[in-house]
Formats: structure tokens, sequence, C-alpha cells
């Protein structure tokens, strides 16, 4: 089970919740699971977030695992110049 | 991945040392081919016909009398590029500014487009283009434009992020917000508090390349693109989608790049000028004009940013809360939000709070400039932190200093840091002899932190290894800042040979796995860590190799300085054989030898800088004179220190024109005022002091050799550095970008008035 936060506009489409909880063991899972329990982030899930781990931000690595106790942050995917 | 990204600490050889760049030559003879360069046999000219009006709905459009005239071949509207985005409403938009469909939202925004024989036809051609408008009301202005009483660009738009569902549309597309705490508690406990609005005009990248494309559609439906561009896998996936082909159809190849900073990183002109193509049935030369670039391409977002932030007489921040406006164009963005998140990310915070909005104007879609949004925010939150450190009565650095993240801090844009270099950054600025130099009369310094994200991304490299010994490495990131020098450093770090041994060149989209774009400053980080796993797979063929050459275990064989060794004491007769040995014989010993690597590179390591700017004002009329600059950034690890200086000192002079000149000047009417280099004033070599830069190195632990991002954070600190050294020259806090002459006085006077 991993604490997830969620960034504050997407926490309002989880039902107005800023931290959840998701039996997940990496990136692939979370947004699966998240996405069942909260249709409502299923677009933004489409459309790409960002995930940090630890203070390290993933953007593609499904495979990337949680581990246990780690801070589980999910950010908007952003533009670079 | 089968690749350990992990930083290593080892010691180099061939990284951090500064040869020459392979592409140097060609550039400084003239002889590299940049989007223009490139020419075919039959090849037409394209021109685009736009929208003189800010805002329109096209009634008609009759191509007729132009379609008639010799020696045109083609003219296109939106309906030769009809709507295949299947409901993927960001490509919509990206389909609908490259040519508009049922409005015209911007003064420039494309209508129709001819290829000709020549340019004076195709022009001709475009006079003969007969459009019937509807005049709608317009709005620029990203205040105006948030009001409820603004005209409507989209109606079909209704604000995202509201807690509840909004009934009417409006111009503001979303809102997002960050932080953590309570800041009206953390107000509370301040003992002072500084509140300011600011605003920062709209400005454009400025590279002196204007876009530029030769598109080649074939008769079979494939298709060929040379393309000035930041990303060409990126640029044949739109275009690809918007002109119904399948991806591997069209092959993408970049020129070079006579600069991006975000602008290339959007199609314009490249589906237009394949629709020409594929119409005309011969290839298409497409090369925007500057007073296309201005009016039609990507600038920046125009700002209006309100922050308040607290702090106890001790120097600790209690509260900091900023509320960001960002234009986004006529079509919805993210920039707000990416302002909203960066605001703060240089301090360690207990209770902050920011709110983005996102803003629909009438001037062109914004595109990603270099960090985008962050130098805005940047200087709204350092030209506040500067009041404050001020009103407490601490010197601005050390308040900095007292109240910077570091590893372990909360982010104000919500994640727990890691390593970081804010700390050092302002310790290395506290100990620059540039803080103490002495200043004369309407002299003024100033300095700010800047912060970046810094990304990686998807990367896919080949590495191949001649018979000659000698190394060709095939990188997709398009080079932008030296990166084929720095590549080629890294694979001959890796292979242990020598830097001359190693060519590197950006290869085309149908020779390699598809990459992303080169932006958010990953082009050295994701490519260096391809790089590095794609010669680590060739070290273990060559490995292979010597131990059937030596008919040895290759388990018996390690690699150690360019080198196969056999271990162990029955192999003590053998002498090393050179990779040049390996190769030369590889023909017999299976074949070619090369590495490859297709990795995601993510854990790109967040970027820090500080920036002191000396500045002299003259009262009498607002002008300035930047005096002397030093910029002080964590690299995480220089590959090419040279590159990594250069990073530093574009961003800094990118920087101060945004900070003192450029500025996207509109009319009542809606149309640009000032479209081209004249008019938009962007800093030359006699405007700029030499910008001395310091590289800190405090290694990324996602990176084998400790590399960050470096070419975005350096435009982050110069809008605040230069705005407090303002302020602290003229007497008065300055709070509108670009502080030109004229406002610059106005502040002045206003001062005085005030003072009386």
């Amino acid at each position: 089970m991993v604490e997830v936060t969620l960034w504050g506009s997407l926490g309002a489409l989880a039902g107005g919740n800023s931290k959840v909880e998701i039996e997940a063991k990496d990136i692939r899972e979370l947004f699966r699971k998240l996405a069942e329990q909260y249709p409502g982030l299923e677009p933004w899930i489409d459309k790409g977030i960002a995930v940090a781990i630890d203070g390290t931000i993933y953007r593609d690595t499904w495979s990337k695992k949680l581990p246990e106790g780690a801070e589980i942050f999910l950010l908007p995917r952003l533009a670079g110049g | 991945m089968n690749f350990d990204p992990r930083f290593s600490g080892r010691k180099f050889t061939s990284v951090g040392t500064r040869p020459i760049r392979p592409d140097g030559v060609d550039k400084v003879t003239g002889r590299a081919r940049y989007g223009a360069d490139f020419n075919m046999a039959g090849q037409l000219v394209g021109r685009v016909l736009r929208s003189p009006h800010a805002h329109a709905r096209i009634v008609k459009i009759d191509t007729s009398k132009a379609e008639k005239l010799a020696g045109v071949k083609a003219v296109i509207t939106a309906a030769d590029l009809p709507d295949l985005t299947n409901g993927d409403a960001a490509m919509y938009d990206v389909l609908d500014n490259c040519m508009a469909r049922t409005k015209a939202l911007y003064d420039g925004h494309a209508v129709a487009a001819v290829a000709a024989v020549d340019a004076r036809t195709a022009r001709q051609a475009l006079k003969l283009i007969e459009v019937e408008y509807e005049l709608l009301p317009h709005v620029t202005d990203v205040d105006e434009a948030a009001k409820h009483s603004a005209p409507l660009i989209n109606d079909a738009i209704f604000t995202e992020g509201l807690e509840e569902k909004p009934v009417k549309p409006s111009n503001v597309t979303k809102r997002s917000q960050f932080g953590h705490g309570d800041v009206h508690q953390g107000f509370g406990h301040a003992d002072f508090i500084v509140e300011r609005s600011f605003k920062t005009e709209q400005t454009h990248q400025g590279y002196i390349e204007p876009h530029a494309c030769v598109a080649n559609f074939s008769s079979d439906g494939t298709a060929d693109l040379w393309v000035c561009t930041q990303g060409h896998f990126v640029y044949r996936q739109h275009c690809a989608q918007l002109l119904g082909m399948e991806a591997s159809k069209l092959r993408v190849t970049s020129s070079e790049i006579g600069g991006g900073f975000g602008g290339k990183t959007h199609v314009w002109a490249e589906p237009v000028a394949l629709a020409l193509s594929r119409k005309a049935g011969r290839p298409v030369k497409l090369v925007m004009t500057r007073d296309e670039v201005f009016r039609a391409s990507g600038p920046t977002s125009a700002t209006s940013i309100d922050v308040k932030i607290g702090a106890r007489k001790d120097g600790t921040i209690t509260a900091a809360e900023a509320t960001l406006r960002y234009s986004c164009g006529p079509y919805a963005g993210s920039w707000a939000e990416i302002g909203a998140m960066t605001a703060f990310a240089c301090y360690k915070l207990d209770n902050v709070k920011t709110v983005g909005y996102e803003v629909l104007v009438n001037r062109p879609k914004t595109a990603a400039y270099r960090a985008p949004s962050a130098p805005m925010a940047a200087f709204a939150v350092e030209s506040a932190v500067d009041e404050l450190a001020k009103m407490i009565g601490m010197d601005p650095v050390d308040f900095r200093i007292r109240n910077a993240a570091q590893e372990g801090t909360r982010s104000s844009y919500g994640p727990v840091y890691g390593p970081i270099g804010i700390g050092p950054t302002l310790e290395a600025v506290k100990s620059h002899p540039h803080m103490k130099a002495p200043l004369g009369k309407n002299q003024g310094r100033g300095m700010a932190c800047g912060f970046w994200f810094n990304f990686g991304g998807q990367t896919c490299t080949d590495l191949n290894i001649g018979m000659d010994g000698s190394v060709s490495l095939a990188v997709g990131t398009v080079d932008v800042g030296g990166s084929r020098a720095s590549l080629s450093l890294v694979a001959a770090e890796e292979l242990g040979i020598a830097y001359e041994q190693v060519k590197a060149i950006v290869a085309d989209t149908s020779s390699l796995g598809y990459n992303d774009m080169t932006d958010g400053s990953r082009g050295t980080f994701s490519s260096s860590m391809a790089t590095i796993s794609a010669a680590r797979n060739a070290i273990k063929i060559l490995r292979e190799r010597a131990a059937q050459m030596w008919d040895i275990a290759v388990d018996d064989v390690v690699w150690e300085k360019g080198h196969a060794i056999a271990k162990g004491e029955k192999h003590g007769n053998l002498g090393k054989l050179s990779l040049k040995e390996i190769a030369v014989e590889s023909g017999k010993t299976g074949g070619p030898i090369a590495g490859h690597s297709e990795l995601v590179a993510d854990g790109a390591g967040v970027s820090f800088a500080t920036h002191i700017c000396d500045i002299e004002v003259d009262p009498e009329t607002g002008a300035t004179r930047v005096l002397r600059y030093t910029v002080v950034q964590d690299a995480g690890k220089a590959v090419h220190p040279t590159y990594v200086e250069g990073q530093y000192q574009g961003g800094a002079a990118q920087g101060i024109g945004w900070a003192l000149n450029e500025e996207y000047i509109y009319g009542k009417d809606g149309r640009l005022q000032n479209p081209g280099f004249l008019d938009y004033r962007i800093p030359v070599c006699s405007d700029l002091p030499m910008i001395d830069t310091q590289i800190l190195e405090i290694p990324n632990p996602n990176h084998p050799y400790g590399v960050r991002g470096v070419g975005e954070t350096s435009i982050v600190p110069p809008l605040a550095a230069i705005a407090n050294a303002v302020s602290n020259a003229a007497g008065v806090r300055m709070t509108h970008i670009p502080m030109s002459p004229p406002r610059i006085l106005a502040a002045i006077e206003a001062e005085r008035e005030w003072s009386k």
C-alpha cells in the first residue's frame, strides 16, 4: 500500500482527497488503480501525469517500482523549452 | 531498462575537457546547412496568407483567381487539412493554428497558402485570394481577457479546476493550485509583509534563424521533410497525424538550428508545406519571414502576478502566496500552472500557496520559451523577497540563505527534494568578488535565484565501430548547444578512446528509434545516458570478440582504458588488444561491432542558479547599461564546460533583453506593431558586458556521471536580478517588465512626485 499525494487540481477529481491510498507495486499499476477508483482522473492520466518518487520525477516509466514507504507525488506533465 | 543510471563517482579522462565541437568549422565557414539552405530540383516556393484581424469569423475564402495565375501550382485552405485529430483537443488546436478553420484568432493567423514557381508569383497569388471576414471584438491584454465582460474567444471553453463546473464560458481555461500548510496562519506570524503586483510583457525567443522547411510528397504516399526543429521525431508524429499518414512513411531530417529555445518544439509551417507539396506534386520550400515569425510562431506568455510574502524579524519566511495569470494565445495551455509550480521552488516554506489562471487572448499561440513560465514567476517572487529583506534590514543574500530549500525540504510544488544546489549557489555568490566590487553614482546591484525542473524522456542512440576503429555515434536529440561534442566526449570516456576517434551525428527519423524533443534541458542529460548504455553494450561485444581472438572465455576479458585485457594467471602472456585491433578483425569474428540503446531517461535532477547584476540608470532618460553580470549555476557535472558556460551566458543574455527592452506591442486594433528586429530590440554584443560564469557540480544521483540539464535555468533569475539592480540604482521598485527607458523614467518621476 502506498500513499499518493495529488496536486491541488487533481485532488478535486478524486472526491476532494489530496491523499489517497493505493495498493500498487509500480507506476503502471498505480495509474490503472487510480483510474479504476477515481474515474475522473482517467482523462488526466491519458493526457500524461508525472510521478515523483522520493523527489525524483518520472514521466514515462511504467515499470518504475514504488518502494514501501516512499513519498509518491503526482504532478502535471510539463513542457520544456 | 537494463541499465543502471545511478551516479558512480568515477574519475574522468575525457569528460570535463574542452575540445573543439565537430560542427564548429562548418558553422564558422558558412558550410553548415540550416533549414533554408536545403534545396531540391523542381522545388516550389510556399507562401502563407495571414489574417490582418485579431479576431474575425471567416465567412468565405475564394481562391479561384489565385489558382488561375500562371505559375501557381497549388492553393490550400483548411479544407485541404481536414480534421483527423480524432478528439485529441491539443492536436486540434495545433491544426487550427496551422490553418484557421472557422475563425481567425489573432493578427497573423494563417488562412490560406500557395505554392508557386517563384516567390514573386506566390506573393501575387496571395493578393488574389479573397477572404471575407466578419470582424469580432478582440482582447489582447491578459488582465482584460480574464474579466467577465471580455470578448469571448472560444465559447466552448469553461474554466477547468474549479470546485463547481461554471455555467458560463470564459477566457480563463484552467485554474491550478499548489502548496502546503496554512498561509493565513503563516501571515499571522509575520512581523513584516510585502504585497505587490507585477506585470511582464510578451516576448519572443528571438532565434536568429526563422522557421524553414522543404517538404516533398511523393505520389506513392510517402514524404520527406527537411526542417529546422528541436524535435524531428515529434514533428514527424504531428505532421503524420495531421496529414493522415503512417509515421514510418514520413522521413524527417533535422537541419542545423539557428536557435530554438522552445520555439521550435511546435509545428506551424510544416504541415502546410506538406499539404502544398501533396497537392502540387512537387517539393515545396516554406521559409517564414521575420514578420511571420513574430506574428505567427509561438512567443511566451504575458503575465500579471500578485505576490505576498511574510517574515519574522529574524528573517524566517512564515508564509508565501502568489496568484499568477498567464496568457496562452487563443488556445488552452498550462503556462500559469508551471509558473505556479516554480514560483517559490527555491525556498523552504511551511506555508505556501500558489494559484495559476490560464487566460486566452487574441495573440499567437504561446509556446515554450527556455524554462517556460519560470522567469516571470521568479521576477515577481524575487523582487518581493528583495524588498522584504530590505524591510527587515537583512542582506538579500543572507535572507535567501536563511530561507533556501535544501535536501529534505518539501518543495512548494509538492515533492521533497533530494540533493540540490540552491544553497551552494547562494554561498558562492556571497563570497564572489562581484558582490564586493564598488558601485558608482546611479549604479545599483541586484541578485536573484531561479529554479527549473529539467526533464529526461524517450531516447535512442546507436554507436557503430568502424573496421578502422573509429566510432560513429548517431543520436536522435537535435544538437542545440554543442551536444554532439558533449556526447562524443561521453562515448570516448566510456570506451576509453580519444575524443577525435568519435564522430557524432543527428540521425533522421527513419534511421533511429523515436526520440523526444530536445527540450526541458534534456539533450545532453538523456542522450549521454543512452550513449553510456550503448557504449557499454558495444564493450560487451568487444570483449566477446577479444575472447574469440585469444580463444579464451569471455569472462576472463575485461575492458580498461580502451583495451581488452585478459585477466588471470594463465593469460599472463597475452598482451592488450586495443579497440582498433579488435575492430580490424571484426569481419572474421562475427561482423560489425555496434552498441545500441533505447531507454527512458528519467530522474533528471532539478537545477538552481543565482545571478548578480550591476546596472547604471540614467535618471534623466531612464536609459540603462548593464555593467557587470555573473551567473552561478549547478550543472551536476559539466561534460563540456565551455558549452555549459555558453548556456549560462546565453540564458543571461536573453534574460537581459527580456528584462530591459523586449516586448510585443499591440495596437488598439489588435495588430502587432513591432514585428521586426528594428522595433523589437534584442541585445547585441555592444549592449552586453562579458557575462562571468561559475559552474558548481553537485552530482545528480540519477545519472552515471552526475549530469543535470543546464540549458534553461540560466534564463530564470535575470528578470529579477536586473529588476532588483534597477530598483536599487533608481531608488524605486520596478514592477513592470520590460524596464524600458520610458517605463523607468515614468517610475522615477512618479517617485519624485510622491516624495514631494
